[in-house]
């Protein structure tokens, strides 16, 4: 079943931890979403959360840039350490972990600006560029690394909103590094692109975890095989089992994950 | 897969219709031909509507005037000065440059000081304010512009009931018809376009033929002056605070829908209101458009809270979730991104509300704006504080008077306040064309 995907070799000796979640529960209202989750995500490396809908994978992704706050009937409880800092502490500005962790959502959502200052916006607003200068070389340098600066460098002052999907996209991971994070989520990024796209982003993501944490999201099995390292698999708000990508699909330990990843459930 | 039995589906022909089809067909032809009916009684209604208006307000902005060329000579000025009753002695001097006239284009007509003012009214002082004003013209032939009396400017449109003038009658006789008619032929009388019906001010009974709309529709400006340097900055700092940064719970709630309830309430309660509050116990100065546009502004503040919030709940929210994913704080969120989305929704909404504070009458006769204004104010200040009336409220005030005349004005009045809907709403529509950006 697996003979068409491309497992990337795994070299994991070494890594430090970036994040660390313990005993973490999310409720809506009163709905338990999050059970319990406890999980180390380590630098430099890709990590995917799977699992079927409604599992609580994108909830559990939003808790560690405190995207939750922004839902009013939303309740985190637990640790949830970045760099051993808790990021839940009363001291903590979300506005300032946010920009340490940046975030790419499911649907493209460029600001209906131009491709130019969609992403000079977030240096802008961190006081990242002392000068035009220094913002001009922000953006090139965001926009080679989010792989579309070939595509757009001769309209950088067009609307954003005019790219295709693939391109709003690369362009929306671009602009989430344009802040220069340390660890980047994604919450299904390519749930909107076709299969072609898919592939450029799946490429960056893999050209990104030389210098990010990151945190993917996806419903596709073969996309987390092909992209990540490690691979965590939610079931009902629980984290099932976590482990290296090559042993979650290849020899399961949770029956549940094993039902999951052969087609059972789901 | 299931263990139930499926029901053997029927088979008929698709080209037989069905009764279920044939009846929901005829329901939809029904539906469209109600819809066609309500549309057609909506244009004939506004055809009538704009037509009456349009009929009954035009000559409004007409005006029969006697066009005579006028020379005073420095030494019948001196002469005339020195008089006491001057004006008869200007009149004197128009009586004669007329009747000259009048003979070169071989019209007989009686001329006589009562017969005069029947045609053109006390026309004396006319002249001697253009000469005290411009005693540079004195030698050379001027042209006076004295408009006609009123029954002869009614004859002309055709609004004067000829059969019913009498001998006795002391306004107008048969006769006077007949010399307008002549000076008409001969190009001494026309009718031109009314300016000062556009910039004039408000006139007693004497001469309704004189009165304009200009006074109150300073009036109407300064109100909507304040609505907007009022209504706007409060209505959307308002609805921001409510839409993005309140919490929601029962409160915030209680003030959602008292906001709705508000909108609804009928404009003459806003009205006692202002007077109660802003005459009575501020003491501010009556028949002011000040109180006016602070009454209005409570009239508007929830159409604009309204409309103000509805368009920024249409900010879709991944635009937030974006600003706020690459580190925005809530309030940069806002005012960077999702309100300038809103501004044309936001800008719709504080046009629509200012037109509905234009057109509205009922709170201003509560605050006595329907006084008479005969005189322009001075200062921007003075116009805000001093006695002024509104275009609505003018109209209502020419209707309720007995003069033909001016009713003739109220409708030119309508016209004119159209006019300034109008143009509220097409800036309304090209802002929105303008600002609208797709995401």
């Amino acid at each position: 079943m697996y003979d068409d995907q491309r497992l990337i070799e795994r070299n994991l000796s070494a890594m430090e931890t970036k994040i660390s979640a313990k005993g973490v529960d999310v409720y809506y209202g009163d709905n338990h979403a999050i059970k319990d989750v406890n999980v180390e995500i380590q630098d430099k490396t890709v990590t995917a959360f799977i699992g079927p809908s409604g599992c609580g994978k994108s909830t559990f992704l939003r808790c560690i840039n405190r995207m939750n706050d922004t839902i009013d009937i939303c309740r985190v409880t637990g640790d949830i350490r970045l760099d051993g800092e808790d990021i839940n502490d009363k001291r903590v500005d979300p506005v300032q972990l946010r920009a340490k962790v940046g975030m790419v959502f499911q649907k493209p959502n460029p600001f209906p600006k131009s491709i130019y200052d969609n992403i000079a916006y977030g240096p802008r607003i961190h006081g990242l560029a002392k000068n035009k200068a220094e913002l001009d070389e922000i953006v090139e340098k965001s926009l080679r690394r989010g792989a579309i600066w070939d595509e757009v460098k001769d309209r950088l002052n067009a609307p954003g909103t005019g790219l295709s999907g693939g391109q709003q996209q690369r362009l929306c991971i671009a602009r989430a590094i344009a802040t220069q994070p340390e660890v980047l989520l994604m919450d299904e990024p390519c749930s909107a692109l076709d299969p072609i796209a898919t592939g450029q982003v799946e490429e960056l993501i893999d050209e990104l975890r030389q210098s990010y944490s990151v945190v993917i999201v996806t419903h596709s099995m073969q996309q987390a095989a092909r992209v990540s390292q490690k691979t965590a698999f939610f079931h009902l708000g629980s984290l099932v089992e976590y482990g290296d990508t090559g042993d979650i699909f290849t020899k399961p330990e949770d029956p549940r994950t094993e039902s999951y990843i052969t087609g059972r459930i789901g | 897969m299931t263990d139930a039995t499926m029901p053997t589906p029927k088979r008929a022909s698709l080209l037989a219709v069905d009764e279920r089809t044939r009846k929901r067909n005829a329901a939809e032809a029904r539906f469209k031909i109600y819809g066609i009916v309500a549309i057609c009684v909506g244009v004939l209604s506004l055809v009538v509507l704009l037509a009456a208006i349009l009929s009954n307000g035009i000559p409004a902005f007409q005006r029969t005037v006697v066009k005579l060329p006028v020379t005073v000579t420095p030494e019948q000025y001196e002469a005339a000065e020195s008089t006491l009753f001057k004006t008869k002695e200007y009149e004197g001097l128009f009586v004669a440059a007329l009747s000259a006239e009048l003979t070169a284009a071989g019209v007989e007509a009686d001329l006589s000081s009562k017969a005069l003012e029947r045609l053109v009214g006390k026309v004396g002082n006319n002249l001697r304010q253009f000469y005290t004003a411009n005693e540079d013209q004195l030698g050379q032939s001027v042209v006076f512009e004295v408009p006609a009396a009123s029954r002869i400017d009614r004859y002309f449109k055709g609004t004067l009931a000829v059969e019913n003038i009498t001998a006795e009658n002391r306004f107008i006789q048969p006769q006077d018809l007949d010399v307008a008619e002549a000076m008409k032929d001969a190009g001494i009388m026309a009718t031109v376009f009314d300016w000062n019906f556009v910039t004039g001010v408000d006139t007693g009974v004497d001469n309704p033929g004189g009165a304009g709309i200009g006074a109150s529709v300073l009036g109407s400006f300064l109100m909507m002056f304040v609505v907007l340097f009022l209504a706007l900055p409060i209505g959307v700092a308002a609805s921001i605070y409510l839409e993005e940064f309140a919490p929601k719970n029962r409160l915030t709630d209680f003030i959602e829908v008292n906001i709705s309830n508000l909108a609804a309430v009928p404009s003459i309660v806003f009205g006692i209101l202002g007077l109660a509050v802003f005459i009575q116990y501020m003491h501010l100065p009556q028949s002011a458009p000040l109180v006016g546009g602070l009454v209005l502004t409570l009239m508007t503040l929830p159409t604009i809270i309204i409309s103000t919030r509805a368009s920024l709940k249409s900010v879709p929210p991944s635009i937030r979730d974006a600003a706020l994913g690459v580190g925005a704080s809530k309030m940069q969120a806002v005012f960077h991104h999702v309100v300038p989305l809103a501004a044309p929704g936001i800008l719709t909404g504080t046009i629509i509300g200012l037109a509905q504070a234009l057109g509205e009458t009922a709170p201003l006769l509560l605050i006595g704006m329907v006084g008479f204004v005969a005189r322009y104010p001075e200062t921007f200040l003075g116009g805000l504080e001093g006695p002024n009336s509104a275009l609505p409220a003018q109209i209502y005030n020419w209707v309720s008077r007995s003069d033909a005349v001016f009713t003739e004005k109220a409708w030119g009045g309508i016209i004119i306040l159209l006019i300034f809907l109008l143009t509220m709403n097409i800036i309304a529509i090209l802002l929105r064309r303008r600002f609208e950006r797709r995401w």
